[in-house]
């Protein structure tokens, strides 16, 4: 078995290598390929040991599996993942409908004031989630707006400090968009047609920017599932102190939650990449570490 | 300033147009003027108030005491190593995949950067003490061969245990930032220095790294910013136990530890300035490497 696998691997890598000689690039040698190979494995290792090693340390449990069946009868498990994705979902929605009636407008009407907006869409790149979630709980912590007093106003700061740290590729994403359309004559004949402004921004401009939004859409879900600063702060049942706590009573199913926040990760992403093929906008900007 | 806005208007023809059009950006103004601008505004006063509401610059000389001055040093040294190794190695990488490795290994690789940028904050520490923490699989791999890492001074838990786990996530955001500027390294400029005789050193010497330098520093600018926001990783994996800034503004959010509330506003100030001052060099390089990765 080990024998049949290492040979298998060693045909891998001869065919590689024979692969590699016969289409020499440009006349380059092969030394240097073979260390861009080094290289290139050398990053696969390590960036699979983590893994391999959270799986590994997650099947300690006895009898196997344990880890994850204990995690999916967990209802806490449920109720944090939960929480973080309804969260998420109305973060996209605020987003969303702050972003792109904006982003049109400076587009149409206020170029003028683009240096503006673009500068407060880009504060939070200066503005960590751990110095935002500080000013949030400083500022709305008394009167005369004190969010922090009840539950649902946490949340809803909570909420709108996600919304805030969605800025940046929010309206990029949506600029982008908009940069490929022809605004001003879609916007035009859709007036003369006798459209008002929530038809024209619901009914035109938005299905144009579908794949604009739904990668945006996926990054902000994916940030905002893993996100932990903010929650742990405004003392939220998310996901991310969810898991963080997990640790001191269950090790095994921390280990196991970890590689199944990974793997929504992983989800997000494909989505991502499934709808950015084809067009050329991407958008790469990550969230809160 | 009402000065200011009284006068615009009317050196413009046609002032009721003026008024309305701003209408249309109202809702963005009170929702970021209400959780970004205004909480902002509050860190900064509250930076130059002291406990009596009386001005004072005393905040921000206290940053130079013994704890917030180490907790700086260790948040810009960790960011800079990892920028440094993050940038070098996955420019590296991104290059070795782009120019030599087959053609689907390329997209494979930016989507699986792409989760592993955003793979951070507590999977990402737990993952790596589950690998190389005290009980850690790596660790008792190595120890079975007789070179336990924690015998010969290694802990995951100190700086250089940092810097290996924000490596994971600095390497793979270098390789989605980079990608672009190495596609815009032109064939035409290898063929055209091989025909009139440069060698492979001389390509990259005078052609490639001149072009790609602003690219190759902007991202690496954006990389060190990426780590010193970072909170929840080194939370995680320390417990709250380094002294960087993030985690020191944790600590201070819960429990008031510099004792001083005024002193958390300018510990909170001084990171915004530093992380302002390295996205205005950003902005700066990036458009410097617009002139040819077009």
């Amino acid at each position: 078995m080990t024998m049949g696998g290492a040979n298998r691997l060693g045909q891998g890598i001869e065919a590689m290598q024979g692969k590699a000689s016969l289409t020499p690039s440009k006349g380059r040698k092969s030394p240097l390929r073979f260390g861009w190979w080094l290289i290139f494995w050398a990053g696969v290792l390590y960036f699979f040991l983590p893994l391999l090693g959270t799986f590994v340390f997650s099947m300690k449990s006895i009898p196997l599996f344990s880890a994850y069946v204990g995690v999916l009868q967990d209802p806490k498990f449920y109720g944090s993942l939960g929480y973080s994705f309804i969260v998420g979902i109305i973060t996209i929605a605020v987003s969303i409908g702050l972003m792109v009636p904006t982003a049109f407008w400076v587009r149409l009407r206020m170029p003028r004031a683009r240096p503006y907006v673009e500068f407060v869409t880009l504060m939070p790149f200066v503005i960590p989630p751990v110095v935002l979630v500080f000013g949030l709980i400083s500022t709305y912590s008394h009167a005369p707006l004190p969010f922090t007093w009840t539950d649902m106003g946490s949340t809803a700061l909570l909420t709108f400090g996600y919304v805030v740290l969605s800025f940046p590729y929010m309206y990029r994403a949506v600029d982008t968009g908009l940069r490929s359309m022809d605004v001003q004559s879609l916007t035009e004949a859709a007036q003369s047609l006798g459209a008002g402004w929530f038809r024209i921004l619901f009914f035109v401009i938005l299905p144009n920017l579908r794949v604009a939004l739904l990668s945006g859409a996926f990054l902000t879900l994916a940030i905002v599932v893993g996100e932990f600063t903010m929650a742990l702060f405004l003392a939220r049942p998310a996901f991310g102190p969810y898991l963080a706590n997990l640790g001191s009573t269950k090790p095994y199913e921390q280990a196991a939650v970890a590689l199944i926040s990974f793997g929504l990760t992983w989800i997000a992403m494909g989505f991502i990449a499934l709808l950015g093929r084809g067009s050329r906008s991407r958008i790469t900007v990550t969230g809160a570490h | 300033m009402p000065v200011n806005a009284q006068g615009a208007p009317k050196a413009r023809p046609g002032r009721r147009r003026f008024s309305l059009t701003w209408l249309g950006l109202v809702p963005f103004l009170v929702f970021s003027t209400l959780f970004l601008l205004i909480p902002t505004f509050y860190l900064i006063v509250g930076s130059f108030l002291d406990s009596t509401g009386q001005f004072t610059l005393q905040n921000y000389a206290g940053l130079t005491k013994e704890i917030p001055l180490n907790a700086y040093k260790t948040s810009i040294e960790i960011s800079l190593v990892t920028a440094l190794a993050g940038g070098l190695f996955g420019f590296l990488m991104a290059y070795a995949v782009i120019s030599a490795g087959p053609r689907r290994f390329r997209s494979g690789l930016m989507t699986f950067s792409g989760v592993a940028s955003n793979f951070a904050g507590v999977p990402l520490a737990l993952a790596f003490i589950f690998t190389i923490g005290r009980a850690g699989l790596l660790t008792g791999l190595l120890a079975g061969l007789g070179i336990n890492p924690y015998d010969n001074g290694f802990s995951l838990y100190s700086k250089l245990g940092l810097e290996i786990v924000y490596f994971y996530f600095q390497l793979p955001l270098m390789i989605l930032i980079i990608a672009p500027a190495i596609d815009g390294l032109k064939v035409e400029w290898r063929e055209a220095s091989e025909n009139m005789g440069a060698q492979s050193w001389q390509f990259w010497r005078y052609v490639a790294l001149p072009v790609l330098m602003p690219s190759l520093l902007g991202s690496m600018i954006l990389l060190f910013g990426n780590a010193f926001g970072a909170q929840a990783t080194a939370y995680q994996l320390t417990g709250g136990f380094i002294n960087l800034v993030t985690i020191l503004i944790g600590n201070q959010l819960t429990g008031d530890v510099l004792h001083n509330t005024g002193a958390g506003y300018a510990l909170a100030m001084g990171m915004v300035g530093i992380l302002a001052m390295t996205l205005i060099a950003y902005q700066f390089l990036q458009r410097r490497s617009e002139r040819w990765l077009r």
